[in-house]
């Protein structure tokens, strides 16, 4: 079952072949079965995943079922669930179940998908590893010794090994697309205020964007369908009709011009990685797209732009973590200040002390200018790059990250290079683009992705592409043969 | 050599809308502790911020009012400081960017006018409130308050008396519950004055400032700076330095002392917040404000004059708040502007005295304008004396009824028959032979005593202007 479509099971669920109910349980085994090793989740939901899916099959017995009806999701442990532990993989939200349910899970209950339960992440979305998780690790599917990429890492590797058919990620500086890039799945990070922030805990404000994470192109175009949208209460949810994401799936892709950077195939790019990513755009070729070359001159001032801005915001949004109203408190404080000091410094780990630690610097008297004021005119000059580039071609394409997958404990003593492993996706962050991650093959047994970026709202010619690619490769197929 | 004093105030107005700057909880004051805090009021992980809009008119306004800029492009920014009464660790202010710009608003101390610069008024949300000693040992924190909306009005260190801050502070009062976007509610912390205070020689750098703060009376705003000025000039004077705090001030002793010590500056890591959008206010925004903005204090002491032929302390008298000014109004509609000033003395004297005795604000008396204005058309017309009115104004205070039911069942009304009164005069002529001499004999003072008796033997009801013109026709 877990092989199928997102599509076939759909018309599966619809003409009574197998129930929810079915589905929801082989889900729930194969979990049971298989991530003990993996540690893809921090919470897995039987009961609820089970009396939602009942109530789907209702649903689709009363013929009112819509496509995703039935077909069970994992949420990334960043997105509030009511009723369900919501920790960011962090010590200092363990304890914390919210009263509420972030918009898209809002939007993905109306439609009857029953929630498997929590994956695990980078504490905060902090990460590129999923090493820095209070819960220890997420391993990579494809090899045990790697790791699934981060912050998203939980959701790359449930989709990778079976354990969901959907799963929910957020990317803030390509915690979708470097997790599926190194699980060899399909994630999609939508154009900045496509979906709603609401309920979604703030990492990093002006970057933070939710999107689907699944096998394919397609699939993952029906489920941002269910996830976008306008929401009046996300200040920066853009006010705009919902398109509809699969509608251009089957379009031909005659005359579309792919940009290649020249400067995201230099220095530090693994020649195998570079192999792959250039195999799969001449693929693309064929099927009647041209390539353009194009510049992005300041790419390389965007991984230090980033890694002042996201922290500087992250500096405040975390400062709602004091051990007052929620969260981790302290034993015994002895005054206020005992109480914030030991709460914060107990509950967060390093890497989330890092950046508050960074970004407070950042913005503090005297260094506002050098530093914030600073970065945000390389976040400008990063998207004019962009724009510019997109004047003379339809989409950009080059690797989502420099490598495959590395080893756990590999890079996690070594931050800067660290942080350089999103220097392809940060630059989409920062610009607020779209970018998608799709399966283009094997580097030393480990997935590689290709990344596609488009202009502002292009998310349906990216899934174009992406469903046109994955028509003449079968990389998104392949399953790790444990998991088959 | 004296001394030159250096004031500047800080005005929190608290906006009168019904729900919070960026939230949907009510701010009605005086609910049971975190009964009116929202998961967005908490700060709970993942809440965003959604900008009440109404906000942003009444802020335009008061712009308008002070002939001040409109900021075009107005932003958020975070203030960020820890405290547990306030909930996310950042309070949501502006700071490079406020709605209002630098405006002016003049002044009269002494019959002098004076012109203070504004700097800018910025939204901003309040912080909640730490309870301490409700629970012994521990600090309760009540977020009712939290995200309340605030527009906080920064003056220009223009003013240079206690006298002045006052007049200005007074006058902010007036103009923005004119407004109707605050509700100047003093003890409820609706309108709050932050003063800071400073001395210096003339031509000297400014003095090093001390901030008065949380003082919920315009008396004790006046005291305390006075107190401030007098202290920072012995201070100095015997050889010491002001230090830079804030200082709160002691009513029963009239004294102000140290609150805490800012030596230690805060750094506050502003920043734009980027959960919310900068409002951008357009040429038509400002427009839109203007057509519905209400006459304002200054213009309408000027009409009363010019319309109502007011004396300028009425004027001033019934211009002093909206609700006043409207009830005068209609009083004087109500009677077909046929005496406005007899309208005026009403509301002045006898009006004001019982809403005074009674501790009432205007629009809560038993007597409403329409009322009020019943019993003035009788003295205009002659039904009734001024001296009756009064007795008939009581009984409408009292809850007896409107005028004209008053006069009927008291009988109050004016003896103006000719006959009538001329039967009254004889007889009392008749009665006092010898006083009769006298005046014939020339004590003119006499007519008054005449006058008093005829009114008194006519329960007071006899018209004067008649009685005393048949008297003069009886005695020559």
């Amino acid at each position: 079952m877990h092989n199928l479509t997102i599509k076939q099971m759909s018309e599966k669920l619809h003409a009574g072949e197998i129930t929810s109910v079915q589905l929801t349980q082989h889900y729930l085994n194969r979990i049971s079965q298989f991530d003990a090793d993996l540690n893809a989740y921090v919470t897995v939901t039987p009961e609820l995943a089970i009396e939602m899916a009942k109530a789907a099959d209702e649903k689709l017995a009363a013929g009112e079922g819509e496509l995703l009806t039935g077909i069970p999701v994992a949420h990334k442990d960043i997105f509030c669930t009511d009723g369900v532990k919501t920790s960011c993989s962090s010590k200092m939200l363990d304890n914390f179940i919210a009263p509420y349910d972030a918009h898209v899970v809002t939007q993905l209950k109306k439609v009857g998908m029953p929630i498997l339960g929590k994956t695990n992440m980078d504490e905060f979305a902090m990460g590129s590893s999923s090493e820095s998780s209070y819960y220890g690790p997420t391993k990579n599917p494809w090899d045990l010794n790697a790791v699934p990429g981060g912050s998203s890492g939980g959701a790359a590797a449930v989709i990778a090994a079976g354990l969901a058919p959907m799963a929910t990620g957020t990317d803030t500086g390509g915690s979708i697309r470097q997790p599926a890039s190194f699980c060899g799945i399909t994630g999609i990070k939508p154009t900045y205020g496509s979906v709603s922030r609401f309920g979604i805990v703030a990492y990093a404000s002006s970057f933070d964007q939710a999107g689907p994470m699944t096998r394919s192109a397609e699939d993952s175009a029906w489920m941002l369908n269910a996830m976008a949208g306008f929401d009046e209460r996300d200040s920066t949810s853009a006010d705009r009709p919902t398109p509809d994401y699969a509608a251009e799936l089957e379009n031909s892709l005659k005359g579309l011009k792919i940009g290649v950077p020249a400067e995201y195939f230099g220095e530090g790019l693994d020649t195998e990685v570079e192999k792959l990513v250039r195999n799969a755009i001449a693929e693309v070729e064929k099927l009647g797209a041209e390539t353009v070359e194009v510049h992005l001159p300041n790419k390389d001032l965007a991984v230090p732009s980033y890694y002042v801005l996201a922290p500087a915001e992250a500096s405040s949004n975390l400062s709602r973590f004091d051990g007052v109203r929620f969260g981790y408190r302290c034993e015994n404080p002895k005054d206020l200040q005992d109480l914030y000091r030991r709460s914060r410094s107990e509950g967060f780990g390093p890497e989330v002390k890092r950046r508050i630690m960074v970004g407070a610097y950042a913005l503090s008297a005297g260094f506002y200018d050098a530093y914030y004021l600073k970065a945000q005119k390389l976040r400008r000059m990063v998207r004019d790059d962009f724009t510019k580039a997109f004047e003379s071609c339809d989409v950009i394409m080059g690797p989502v990250a420099p490598s495959p997958a590395f080893n756990i404990g590999e890079k996690s003593d070594d931050q800067v290079s660290m942080y350089l492993s999103d220097l392809y996706t940060i630059p989409v962050n920062l610009a607020g683009l779209p970018g998608l991650s799709v399966p283009a093959g094997f580097a030393n047994n480990r997935p590689v992705g290709l990344h596609i970026v488009g202009p502002y709202f292009s998310e349906a010619k990216l899934l174009n592409i992406g469903h046109q690619f994955q028509q003449v490769t079968d990389w998104h197929k392949q399953m790790p043969e444990q998991y088959q | 050599m004296s001394w030159e004093v250096v004031i500047g105030l800080e005005i929190h107005a608290q906006l009168t809308t019904k729900t919070k700057i960026f939230s949907g909880s009510s701010i009605a004051y005086g609910a049971a502790p975190n009964t009116q805090a929202c998961n967005i009021d908490l700060g709970m992980p993942g809440m965003l911020p959604v900008l009440n809009e109404g906000v942003i008119n009444k802020s335009i306004s008061l712009g308008l009012a002070l002939n001040a800029e409109i900021g075009r492009k107005s932003v958020f920014d975070r203030k960020n400081y820890m405290y547990p009464d306030l909930p996310k660790g950042y309070q949501t202010t502006q700071l490079e960017f406020p709605i209002v710009g630098q405006g002016t608003l003049e002044i009269e101390v002494d019959g002098k006018k004076k012109t203070i610069g504004v700097t800018r008024a910025h939204l901003e949300e309040d912080a909640g409130k730490s309870n301490h000693g409700i629970v012994p040992g521990m600090t309760g924190i009540d977020l009712n308050r939290a995200g309340t909306p605030l527009l906080e009005i920064v003056s220009d260190p223009d003013m240079s008396s206690a006298q002045e801050a006052v007049a200005y502070a007074k006058k902010m009062h007036e103009l923005v519950q004119y407004l109707g976007i605050c509700d100047g509610n003093m003890q409820e912390g609706s309108f709050r004055v932050d003063s800071n205070v400073s001395v210096r020689k003339p031509g000297d750098p400014l003095g090093t400032r001390t901030e008065l703060k949380n003082i919920n009376s315009f008396k004790f705003i006046e005291k305390a700076i006075e107190f401030e000025i007098e202290r920072q000039i012995e201070l100095i004077e015997s050889g010491g330095e002001v230090v830079q705090e804030t200082r709160l001030y002691d009513s029963e002793n009239d004294t102000t002392r140290s609150m805490r010590s800012k030596e230690e500056a805060n750094d506050y890591r502003y920043f734009p917040c980027p959960d919310l959008l900068p409002v951008i206010i357009t040429e038509e925004d400002i427009e839109a404000v203007k057509k519905i903005m209400p006459e304002l204090p200054d213009a309408k002491r000027a009409r009363f004059v010019s319309e109502f032929g007011l004396s300028d302390y009425d004027a001033e008298v019934l211009t002093s708040s909206r609700e006043i000014a409207e009830f005068f109004e209609s009083v004087v509609a109500a009677t077909d502007a046929k005496d406005a000033k007899l309208c005026a003395n009403w509301m002045t004297s006898g009006f004001a005295a019982a809403l005074n005795k009674d501790g009432l604000a205007v629009n809560d008396a038993p007597v409403t304008a329409d009322m009020l204005a019943g019993m003035l058309k009788r003295i205009m017309d002659d039904t009734i004396s001024g001296k009756i009115a009064k007795q008939v104004f009581e009984a409408m205070w009292n809850g007896e009824g409107t005028a004209d039911e008053i006069i009927e069942a008291k009988g109050l009304k004016q003896i103006t028959d000719t006959g009538a009164i001329e039967a009254l005069v004889d007889e009392v002529l008749a009665n006092n032979p010898s006083q009769v001499e006298a005046y014939k004999g020339g004590q003119e003072k006499m007519m008054g005593y005449f006058v008093g008796q005829v009114m008194k033997a006519s329960g007071g009801q006899a018209n004067p202007g008649q009685v005393n013109k048949m008297l003069k026709e009886k005695l020559s």
